[in-house]
């Protein structure tokens, strides 16, 4: 049996053996390449590009919403601004992000396989969401969306009249529909991967959390993502051809798409935060070199999220004259959601306790994903209690906490784990200075963006509003509200710088950066024990499958710059 | 250990034995399949939703369908089915003669659907039943762009377009949900009519000359006992049916390219994985047109 890379440490060689990146040259070995690492990679830029675009728009909205009046664009293009923005992140960022770049890139080498069950299948699906995205391009070049990305009913059914049926608002309902599949082929993927593709002695319970958050999340993908397909399909059929099953004004039911709707949203919020959730118990563990603590509770409570996570759509439909008594179950059964993210939450921080923290980059992040998770999970409970959230209902508040969630939350996790497998990814080392600056804007500057928007939210400012002054609006409310949406667009200023930051040194580390190590934070799971980069199959044998968080058997090299396999027990590592 | 002597052609690279990569695209199948449900369970659910906000316009709806073709296409179907079941097990018996003969009858089977389908909807069409309210009348412009906020949307008074063109809206409605009192809610309206139509948009044609409108009583749209939003009930069978058509579809592209692969003998005892999750497909296919059947044709 071959030995680990990690018992043998490269010395410093001048040229690199091949590996994933090099094995072939040329644009068409990547378009057509079947390896889930480009494909990962491949996800990787387009997603990265995609927050770019959506994040422009973002400024936009803030600009505008500087100064009571108008300030930079006039109201229907302000409805464009933010529907895109919202579209985009949710459906081309978002969704995919985790998942389909770090989990296609992670997921095969973690559990020791040589790749995903369905190579063709991955590729197919990278293709489709290039597909929706071309689509998504094609909305805003047929007269734009203005309907949010929620697309609720009548606000999408009308103007078809003025617009044609086939504008922005079809294009856009079908790039969803065609990104939905290529999110289920993903799922669908990652789910028989881990079911058949794990290699003799990598039983369930020893596969690295990471590989549970992206298990249940394929089972969210595969079972929630239909429905949005169905509803989405008919609201296109509605547009163009008049089914009447939303569309009041022929006689059908608004609220029924907005059941739909969120019967696929709320579990789909959980697809974009459970992948970053698992990536947070790596990089806890592994950055305090500490075993995880409760590694049970927290694979259950990924799976439990997921199956909770079916059952509450209804907390988005308080004010919409949705019965009572569903009202009340709806609200119960949310609070019980929180549950298993507060296992988590202690888990992690009881894995930290006495864990000898090494405070770097990945692990910054790791530490604001739990602060800020923990600030997001706590404003939606009194979004869950009926009697406040009548209140609180479609304002900033609601703005306020959903990006606590998905950027504070979802965007951070990611954030933490491309820096985490940078190194693995393209064999290089970022600045670690530069590294720990940038993320330290980004955390000031999302806290001053969104907390102001708590506020402004609990005020009484409601979203997707263009302008707060004129008529109705007394003086004293339009200058309160000017003085927190000024604060909070320099907050988000703060935070653009810190994401051109990061583009730069990543970047710059791909050409100046120092050559990775096969393992420099001293990570236990699989792909620590292939070199950086991986070669093109992974794994020549099936790789010796250990405790993926016992991390006494490795030692700090310090000409390496990295962690290997203690000298004392190299050879146990090498035959096990 | 080499494993290169134990690869044969049909083994891709990263699994190590054909059963492993048989039982990886088996679960496959069976999660895509599960996806396809959930797709359909969706406009079962709005089915259910629509009938029950509805009943008076399914009745009135389903004698329209005939269940003679309703019933020969269900047959058709499940032997298909039959023959596929056949096939798989001539495909593992390394028959391929069989597997031929057996996939060309499914295939036959999917066609002779299709077929008859295309009979049914143009009949449909010919009867003045279409896909959607676009396919009737334009809808009024004009009111559609100028919505009059002083009129209530629901309640005693209906819109006015509407209630030009519907005569005993609120009477229809209002025992659906037992009582004027019911809560308020799109019942009321879905009953009145589509209110984008011009008064009168659903009335047929006058005949040009009077004498001549005996002979034209039996049209369904001048039957007296239609209630006023039958043409609903087909937006949602051409909807149903219409996806289910095109998964048929998916399987004669299918089917056809098994027929191809089996004739070219790419498939053996050792190998039949596209053959038996290709009859996972159509099986499903199948499933679904049973559940299709009795919910448009016979209840
Ligand atoms: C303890 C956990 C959570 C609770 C109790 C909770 C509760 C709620 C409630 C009740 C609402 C509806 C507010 C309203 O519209 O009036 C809401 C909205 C929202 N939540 Fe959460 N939430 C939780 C976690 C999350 C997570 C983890 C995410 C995403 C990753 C998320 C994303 C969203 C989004 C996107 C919306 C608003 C959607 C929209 O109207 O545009 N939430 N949340
Ligand atoms: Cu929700």
């Amino acid at each position: 049996m071959t030995t680990n890379e990690v018992t043998t440490p490269i010395e410093s060689e001048p040229a690199r053996e091949t590996n994933y990146l090099n094995a072939t040259t040329g644009i068409m070995s990547w378009l057509g390449t079947l390896d889930h690492k480009r494909i990962g990679v491949m996800y990787l830029v387009s997603v990265l590009m995609s927050f770019f675009v959506a994040g422009l728009f973002a400024m936009v909205i803030r600009i505008e919403l500087m100064w009571p009046g108008e300030t930079i664009i006039d109201q229907d293009t302000y409805n464009q601004m933010f529907t895109l923005h919202g579209a985009i992140m949710v459906f081309l960022v978002l969704i995919p992000s985790v998942p389909a770049s770090l989990g296609n890139f992670v997921l095969p080498i973690m559990l020791g396989a040589k790749d995903v069950a369905f190579p063709r299948l991955n590729l197919f699906s990278y293709y489709l969401w290039v597909t929706g995205a071309v689509m998504a391009v094609a909305a805003i070049l047929f007269g734009g969306v203005d309907t949010g990305w929620t697309f609720y009913v009548p606000y999408s059914t009308t103007g078809v009249d003025d617009r044609g049926a086939m504008d922005g608002v079809f294009f856009l309902t079908m790039a969803v529909f065609v990104l939905g599949f290529s999110s289920i082929f993903t799922g669908l993927n990652f789910i028989v991967t881990i079911h058949r593709l794990r290699p003799p002695g990598m039983t369930w319970f020893k596969m690295p959390l990471f590989l549970w958050a992206i298990y249940a999340t394929g089972i969210l993908q595969v079972m929630a993502t239909p429905v949005i397909g169905i509803t989405v399909l008919l609201l296109a059929v509605e547009r163009t051809v008049g089914i009447g099953i939303f569309d009041p004004s022929l006689g059908g039911d608004p609220i029924l798409f907005q059941h739909f709707f969120w019967f696929y949203s709320h579990p789909a919020v959980y697809i974009m935060i459970l992948p970053p959730m698992g990536i947070i118990s790596e990089l806890i563990s592994v950055h305090s070199h500490k075993h995880i603590f409760g590694y049970r509770f927290i694979a259950f409570s990924s799976v439990a999220i997921a199956i909770f996570s079916f059952l509450v759509w209804g907390h988005h439909m308080f004010v919409s004259s949705q019965s009572p008594l569903l009202n009340v179950v709806f609200s119960a059964i949310t609070f019980s959601v929180a549950i298993p993210s507060a296992v988590k939450v202690f888990n992690w921080l009881a894995t930290l306790y006495k864990g000898s923290i090494s405070l770097n980059t990945p692990m910054l992040y790791a530490l604001s994903f739990i602060f800020l998770f923990t600030i997001a999970g706590l404003t939606g409970l009194p979004l869950a209690v009926i009697a406040t959230d009548i209140h609180l209902h479609d304002t900033y508040f609601v703005v306020a906490h959903f990006h606590y969630t998905m950027m504070g939350g979802a965007l951070t996790g990611m954030l933490g784990g491309i820096h985490h497998w940078w190194p693995k990814i393209t064999g290089r080392m970022y600045s670690e200075v530069w590294g720990r600056i940038a993320c330290g804007l980004v955390f000031v500057g999302f806290n001053v963006t969104f907390f102001t928007q708590f506020v402004l939210g609990s005020l009484g400012m409601p979203r997707r509003y263009h302008d707060y002054s004129g008529p109705g609006w007394a003086q004293e409310t339009t200058d309160l509200f000017h003085s927190l949406h000024f604060v909070s667009t320099m907050g988000s200023f703060i935070m653009a710088l810190g994401f051109f930051l990061t583009a730069g040194y990543l970047i710059h580390s791909l050409f100046r950066g120092r050559r990775a190590p096969a393992n420099p934070w001293g990570g236990r799971s699989l792909e620590w024990q292939c070199p950086s980069p991986p070669p093109v199959y992974n794994f020549a044998e099936p790789p010796h499958v250990g405790d993926c968080y016992d991390f006494s058997v490795l030692e700090w090299d310090e000409q390496e710059q990295g962690y290997h396999w203690r000298r004392d027990l190299a050879h146990d590592a090498g035959e096990a | 250990m080499s494993h290169a002597d134990a690869h044969p052609d049909f083994l891709r690279h990263h699994f190590h034995t054909p059963k492993q990569q048989f039982e990886a695209g088996k679960l496959g199948m069976w999660l895509f399949l599960a996806t396809e449900v959930l797709l359909f369970g969706g406009l079962f659910c709005g089915y259910a939703v629509w009938r029950g906000n509805h009943p008076e316009m399914f009745k009135y709806g389903s004698q329209f369908l005939e269940t003679k073709w309703g019933a020969i296409n269900t047959a058709v179907l499940i032997t298909s089915s039959l023959t596929m079941a056949a096939a798989v097990t001539a495909a593992q018996r390394d028959n391929r003669r069989a597997l031929v003969t057996l996939l060309s009858l499914t295939l036959a089977g999917a066609l002779v659907f299709l077929g008859i389908k295309y009979i049914e909807y143009s009949h449909k069409f010919h009867e003045g039943w279409f896909p959607g309210m676009k396919f009737y009348e334009k809808p009024d412009l004009q009111h559609a762009k100028t919505w009059d906020h002083s009129k209530p949307i629901i309640g005693n008074e209906p819109f006015t377009a509407a209630a030009g063109a519907t005569g005993q809206a609120s009477q229809s409605a209002a025992p659906t949900r037992g009582g004027p009192e019911a809560e308020p809610s799109t019942v009321a309206l879905a009953a009145i009519g589509p209110a984008g139509l011009r008064p009168g948009a659903l009335e047929p044609p006058q005949p040009a000359h009077d004498d001549h409108a005996e002979a034209h009583t039996t049209h369904p749209l001048q039957d007296p006992q239609r209630p006023r939003n039958a043409h609903m009930f087909f937006n949602i069978y051409f909807m149903m049916t219409g996806l289910h058509g095109l998964h048929v579809l998916g399987g004669v592209l299918l089917l056809s390219w098994l027929i191809i692969g089996a004739v070219k003998g790419r498939f053996s005892a050792q190998y039949f994985t596209p053959v038996d999750l290709g009859g996972l497909y159509w099986h499903v296919v199948d499933l679904i047109w049973i559940f299709l059947f009795p919910l448009f044709y016979l209840i």
